[in-house]
């Protein structure tokens, strides 16, 4: 399946290759540097690229390529949902995925793509299991291998792989017993120029941090289950109890993990908790624009929005801006023309806004479309959704943990049309 | 450093030398000081090496073979895990030398107890076929092997060795078929993703097409091809005219949970599959987990966007519903703005059109000219696919055209000309505007396009025509290769319609384009002043020029380019490139007549087993009880004892499915004891129901551990018991004569044992039969009534049954036409079917014709006349009417056998003066008679039905009526048949 994976920067360099089965020479990469070269940003390079002998899947994440070379057919989501993983892998062991990092700690890097994949198949892609065959570089770890020589590839052989639950380890023990899970949804909305909503979705997922005992099964209960319009689990959850009672029951992985993700469709209607109210005008004759722009809140059931951040891609014609915000910070940048404003908190007494003027390029004709603005927000404890968590109970195990639940909304893809 | 004694320094080399691996650097003159650490104690140091081995052993191979002792050595290690690194790594290692050392292997792992070596065993497969071809044989062998294990650690990989080596080799899948498909949730993810890819394909080969709606005839085959099954599909089935294949069924039951998979690459997988096998009705759940993988990250989009966008085309209807999650959004990329538009087209139709048409409108002033351009042409096509729209979108257009983006004018011309060419009604007003446009256009294919229309038109336009010719002239040296072209051809064409005005001008480009740098355009200007221009040479063809320059062209077809995508397997690479990718499986067409679908039957004693009377015996018992009983499926070694735990009644019935099962199965070995065979026969049926039962298993659990705890203890007693019996019947079976005695101790067993317990009973009976199907003779007085009961049943089973006519439920006084009276000269006839046996045959059908006389006058001598029948058709004429009076009318009665088929019968009714063609043909319905039998009697013969024709006829039924008694109305109004007395809720008719 796989063949190979080449690690290529932004600048066009290959920094790491790998090979499952016989050498692929690097020049295949050439075919990859063409396609980037007439791409103009990274983000349109295709993520499929034929070759005459080989076919190059790449995806993009952190500023680095991931390029896998096949040389059969293979399902090509197959091969992207696994080069995501080994993202998500390196993400969780080093905490960022980046060139320098990859670079530093390359012999873990390729012990643990050793184990990913075999002979191009993917063998273990538990994060759990991994861990466990190579454990992840600490600096206290590393200090003491220095010192006593001993290695950080676990000498115990990967149990779990062999387990009927692969994505726990056996004999997890903890002093303090917890399980916290963080209920965060995001909404995905455009509104158009009037104000009015055009879409609006929410997308929520169940992130959770389990760190108990032994062996738990747990079960998680909604006071409201069916507002999940479409959801998709962890492998851990029982599909069938869910079909049948609506309650997710699991054995949890140990640590981090995503539980469930899910969706509420735009048929329940979508509470909208802000609004922008915008003017933004050029003038044909004038070498000068006028920029306004206020956000206000709107349907926030009595919490406060944090963390605004209003940014809007300018049309090329604009050179300049010189505006005045009435509260927070703003940064334009000339050369990629995008515009950024940090808000912070909204206050509903004092609705914040950025007002000021944009200077054009003289003789160039007035851009015909105005800057769509992109909007992040946080609101804590709430869902808009309004899903609730009713309760969560243990079995299994005979000690009692601690539990928690927290709630977050945030804004997606946001995007309000001027 | 290598050298030293010290691991530390050993592995600091050793990570030094993997990080130049990692870089590309080669490092392959390390490779003997390397190699001789392949013993390392340190397990870091040990995996460093084997990374470093694999990479270089291909240019080393005879140093490599240095290494090749310690895996040796290793793959008899103890620890499982020890075991499978050896053989990763040994099998990885590309030595053609050591081929044979690497079968041997894999055939040792592929018996492993431990399934983790076993799945590495089926990765090492792949690797050495890649080595070497010639493995092949060898290695499907190993492949049969491992298909049959039973660990979901094992299934992925084996299947993808299995695509790898063998894929043609369809037939290995067979008797795996039901547990890949069992095992299916359970295997891990990328195992996912290749099995249902495989089933897939194979589903495409097995069984018929679901897609047809009225496929009924050719599909009557599997209608009763297994009765089991057939029950286990319950409800949900009978409601649809086609039957599916239980087994079809199976796979697209099994796999819908994967759709809430968190992999998009299993979602895609399941999605494909329900597109390429599942009937068209229900492929619609996959389009909202297709919809929610478009969060998901770019690359996901991108591919799943092109899936949806193929099967867009195909079925509107699935993603209507989520319209607006394909709006593009600012900050996508191009390459996924496009997709979505894309999919917006397709999905445009009247009643949402005006409302993309609104969005579009967004999207033509986006920043990201190139996706302005890519929504313009999405415009004409929406405007040339629905024609209430079209008038607004070219207006809308038109409007464009003032736009100040060049892209995004010469786009709107562009596609502008293709709409007009589609309808040549009067635009005279917009080619003038767009004949002024061309001094401000300057795109080429845009000026092209413009000048195109304008000598398409230029009659329309006889004004303007020449005038934008003489400017072009002026310009035309500067312009581009296309416009000259079309400069060329306005030219042409207006010299043929307005010679007078236009003949110098045309003249002068064609100078012009005679000394042109490109050849193709002197070639045209040659051409055309050949054609156009007469002289004294001029060929045949100049006369032809009006016709050839001035031809209604086609208009060109506005389509969208994934239209010829589906040809492809949907998700798979081939698919997204549009192109045969190496080695992509060509997914087949569905079969006319599926193959034998006994062929997954599992192992020959458990296939009589389960396909036999014992299947229909226990279909008898209430389902419940199959559902506690799969429970416990791992305990296998407790079903003797939990076959107690029935209540008395079912567990003879128990036995009676037993016994037929052992007596049906004479490979079955005599000397195994019945309670075993009883077990096994259990769990063969446990398996079947396993999967429905698993969505009850809740409830279930609670009812079955109650009733387990409280016979436990009396179960243990007449297992006992039944073991000792056991022994017995086995010592029986081999002396005839000594039979008599035994079954009188019997007689007396069964009373006891009855007083005690009614469950001995059934374990005893099972004992006495496992004798009778050994060729001993069982004197009957002597047996006990019980037992006797039990034999009769078994008799019944076994030899069919006498076919008793019932008389019929119903009798439709429905009337046919036969003759007309206008046609009959005032002699009507109508025949009804009285579903009588017939008095002239027992093959006839019997047919009453009821004949009228409407004239005023007698009608004498009606009688049959000559006869037309098919072959094999017989018919008792009625005896002949000697007078009809006025007014008066008769009944008479004629047998027709129509050999069960429905052709026509045709004869001629004859009076004394005229002959009347007439023919009857019958509703199926009426062929049929209805027999009286039990309700077991019915499923057998049900079972023997196959391959025998079946009809349907649908009876439409309001929701109210929902209940048996209006059904069973509602049936025998249209056939003649009986009701079958039924145990269960539903009918058997």
């Amino acid at each position: 399946m796989i063949h190979s994976l080449f690690l290529i920067n932004s600048s066009g360099d290959i920094f790491l290759e790998k090979h499952w089965k016989s050498v692929v020479s690097r020049s295949v990469c050439d075919y990859f540097f063409e396609a980037q070269e007439r791409a103009t940003e990274a983000e349109n390079v295709p993520p499929v690229i034929p070759t005459p002998h080989h076919y190059l899947l790449s995806v993009y994440r952190h500023k680095i390529f991931f390029v896998a070379v096949i040389q059969t057919e293979v399902p090509p989501l197959f091969v992207i949902e696994f080069l995501h993983r080994v993202v998500d892998t390196f993400q969780d062991y080093f905490g960022v995925c980046s060139e320098p990092v990859i670079k530093d700690n390359v012999v873990v890097v390729y012990e643990v793509l050793e184990e990913m994949l075999d002979n191009g198949f993917p063998l273990a892609t538990e994060s759990n299991i991994l861990k466990e065959l190579i454990k992840p570089p600490t600096i206290l770890r590393t200090v003491v291998n220095t010192i006593t020589g001993s290695t950080n590839v676990g000498d115990q052989l990967p149990t779990g792989q062999l387990s009927v639950v692969p994505w726990r380890r056996t004999g997890v023990k903890y002093t303090n017993n917890e399980a916290y899970f963080d209920v965060i949804e995001e909404i995905d909305a455009i509104i158009d120029k009037s104000g009015s909503t055009i879409t609006a979705e929410i997308q929520g997922v169940i992130d959770a941090c389990v760190k108990l005992t032994g062996m738990p099964d747990l079960t998680l209960s909604f006071m409201n289950p069916r507002l999940l319009d479409d959801v998709s689990f962890h492998p851990c959850v029982r599909f069938k109890r869910w079909e049948s009672e609506r309650i997710l029951s699991f054995i949890p992985p140990d640590g981090n993990f995503r539980l469930l993700s899910y969706h509420v469709s735009a048929q329940n209607l979508v509470a909208i908790p802000v609004y922008v109210k915008h003017s933004i005008s050029f003038r044909d004759s004038s070498a000068l624009g006028r920029f306004e722009i206020t956000v206000g809140p709107k349907q926030t059931m009595g919490k406060t929005i944090e963390g605004v951040l209003v940014s809007s891609q300018m049309p090329k014609g604009v050179l300049n801006m010189s505006l005045t915000p009435s509260q927070g910070t703003h940064t334009f940048d000339p050369v990629t023309k995008m515009l950024s404003w940090d808000v912070g908190k909204i206050n509903p007494q004092k609705l914040p806004s950025l007002k000021g003027t944009m200077s054009l390029q003289a003789g160039a004709p007035k851009p015909d479309e105005n800057p769509t603005v992109n909007l992040q927000f946080k609101i804590q404890q709430l869902a808009i959704s309004g899903l609730k968590v009713n309760r969560l109970d243990m079995y299994g195990e005979k000690y009692k943990p601690f539990k928690g639940i927290k709630y977050m909304t945030k804004a997606g893809k946001f995007q309000v049309r001027t | 450093m290598l050298e030293s004694n010290k691991d530390s320094a050993k592995l600091d080399a050793m990570k030094r030398i993997v990080g130049m691996i990692a870089k590309g650097r080669n490092a392959s003159e390390l490779f003997p000081a390397v190699v001789k650490n392949v013993a390392s104690k340190n397990i870091e140091i040990k995996k460093l090496v084997y990374v470093y081995l694999v990479r270089y052993a291909e240019e080393q191979q005879d140093l490599a073979l240095l290494s090749i002792s310690t895996f040796q050595r290793a793959l008899k290690d103890p620890n499982q895990l020890i075991r499978a690194s050896a053989l990763r790594v040994l099998s990885s290692i590309r030595v053609p030398i050591i081929v044979p050392i690497m079968m041997l292997a894999i055939k040792d792992a592929s018996a492993d107890l431990s399934p983790y070596v076993r799945k590495n065993a089926a990765h090492a497969i792949q690797k050495l076929y890649s080595l070497d071809p010639e493995q092949k044989e060898m290695l499907i062998e190993v492949i049969e092997k491992l298909l049959k294990d039973k660990s979901t650690l094992v299934a992925g990989s084996v299947v993808m060795a299995f695509e790898e080596v063998c894929p043609e080799r369809i037939d290995l899948i067979h008797k795996n078929y039901r547990k890949l498909c069992n095992l299916l949730v359970d295997v891990e993810e990328w195992g996912q993703v290749v099995i249902i890819h495989m089933l897939t394909r194979y589903a495409r080969t097995q069984f018929v097409s679901p897609w047809k709606e009225d496929g009924g005839a050719e599909d009557s085959e599997k209608n009763f091809y297994e009765s089991d099954d057939e029950q286990r599909e319950g409800t949900e089935r009978r409601k649809k005219p086609y039957a599916m294949d239980p087994d079809h069924r199976l796979l697209i039951r099994n796999t819908k949970p994967l759709l809430q998979s968190r992999n998009a690459a299993v979602v895609m997988a399941v999605a494909q599959l329900y597109w390429h096998i599942s009937p068209k009705s229900e492929a619609g759940v996959i389009s909202k987990s297709l919809v929610r993988l478009l969060r998901s990250n770019r690359e996901v989009q991108y591919i799943v966007l092109q899936n949806i966008a193929t099967m867009s085309i195909q079925r509107k209807g699935m993603f209507e519903p989520y319209l607006k999650s394909f709006y593009v959004r600012s900050t996508d990329p191009t390459m996924i703005k496009t997709l979505k538009l894309e999919i917006l087209t397709n999905l445009a139709n009247e009643a949402n059109v005006s409302t993309l048409l609104r969005e579009f409108q967004t999207y033509v002033r986006s920043q990201d000219k190139q996706f302005a351009a890519a929504t313009i042409q999405t415009v004409g096509r929406c405007a040339s696919s629905i024609s209430e729209v079209s008038d607004s979108c070219l207006s809308g257009l038109v409007c464009l055209l003032s736009s100040r983006d060049e892209v995004v004018v010469a786009e709107s011309v562009v596609v502008i000309k293709k709409l007009l060419q589609m309808r040549p009604a009067q635009h005279g007003e917009i080619i003038k505007h767009m004949a002024k446009l061309l001094d401000s256009i300057t795109v080429p294919v845009a000026r092209a396009s413009i000048l195109w229309l304008i000598g398409e038109n230029c009659e329309r336009v006889p004004k303007i025509a020449p005038d934008v010719l003489r400017k072009m002239a002026k310009s035309f040296t500067s312009e581009d290769d296309l416009v000259k072209l079309q400069i060329l051809n306005l030219g042409a064409k207006l010299y043929l319609t307005n010679s007078k005005q236009t003949k110098l001008l045309t003249q002068y480009i064609l100078n012009l384009g005679k000394y042109d740098q490109n050849y193709d355009i002197r070639d045209r200007t040659r051409f055309i002043r050949q054609l156009i221009v007469p002289n004294e040479k001029s060929g045949a063809l100049s006369k032809y020029a009006k016709k050839i320059f001035l031809a209604q062209k086609p208009a060109p077809l506005l389509e969208s380019p994934f239209k010829d995508r589906d040809h492809f397997q949907l998700g798979t690479l081939s698919h997204t490139l549009n192109t045969k990718a190496a080695g992509y499986l060509e997914l087949s067409n569905w079969p006319e007549v599926a193959p034998d679908p006994s062929v997954r039957n599992v192992e020959v004693v458990e296939l009589t087993k389960e396909w036999t009377p014992a299947g229909k015996a226990k279909k008898e018992n209430p389902a419940k009880k199959f559902y506690s009983e799969s429970e416990e499926e791992e305990d296998s070694s407790d079903s003797s004892s939990e076959s107690e735990s029935e209540s008395g009644s079912e567990s003879e019935e128990e036995a009676d499915s037993s016994e037929d099962s052992s007596a049906s199965s004479p490979n079955e070995q005599e000397g195994e004891s019945a309670s075993e065979s009883e077990g096994r026969s259990k769990r063969t049926a446990k398996k079947s129901w396993k999967t429905r039962a698993k969505s009850d298993s809740e409830d279930e659990e609670k009812e079955n551990e109650k009733s387990k705890s409280s016979d436990s203890s009396s179960a243990e007693s007449s297992s006992a018991e039944g073991s000792s019996s056991d022994a017995e019947s086995e010592s029986e079976s081999d002396s005839g004569p000594d039979s008599r005695k035994v079954t009188k101790e019997k007689e007396g067993r069964p009373k006891q044992a009855r007083s005690t317990l009614p469950k001995d009973v059934s374990l005893l009976d099972l004992d006495d039969f496992n004798s009778v199907s050994t060729p001993v003779a069982l004197p009957t007085p002597v047996l006990s009534p019980s037992l006797r009961a039990d034999l009769e049943g078994l008799n019944l089973s076994t030899t069919s049954s006498v076919i008793n006519v019932s008389s019929p439920v119903f009798v439709p006084m429905k009337t046919h036409v036969l003759l007309h009276r206008m046609s009959g000269k005032g002699l009507a006839a109508h025949y009804f079917f009285p579903r009588q046996p017939c008095i002239f045959g027992a093959k006839m059908v019997s047919v009453q014709i009821t004949l009228n006389n409407t004239t005023d006058q007698k009608i004498e001598n009606i009688h049959v006349g000559e006869k037309k029948l098919p072959a094999g058709m017989q018919m008792h004429a009625f005896s002949p009417v000697d007078s009809l009076e006025p007014e008066g009318s008769v009944t008479v009665s004629m047998g027709i056998d129509f050999c069960d088929s429905t052709q026509t019968a045709s004869f001629q009714l004859c009076t004394k003066d005229d002959c009347f063609s007439v023919n009857i043909q019958p509703p199926v319905g009426e062929l049929l008679l209805p027999v009286a039998m039990s309700e077991k009697d019915f499923k057998k013969e049900q079972g023997m039905l196959t391959g025998m024709n079946e009809t349907s006829a649908l009876i439409v039924a309001t929701p109210q009526d929902f209940t048996p008694s209006v059904i069973l109305q509602k049936v025998v109004n249209v056939a003649n048949v009986g009701a079958v007395p039924s145990g269960q809720d539903h009918l058997h008719s």
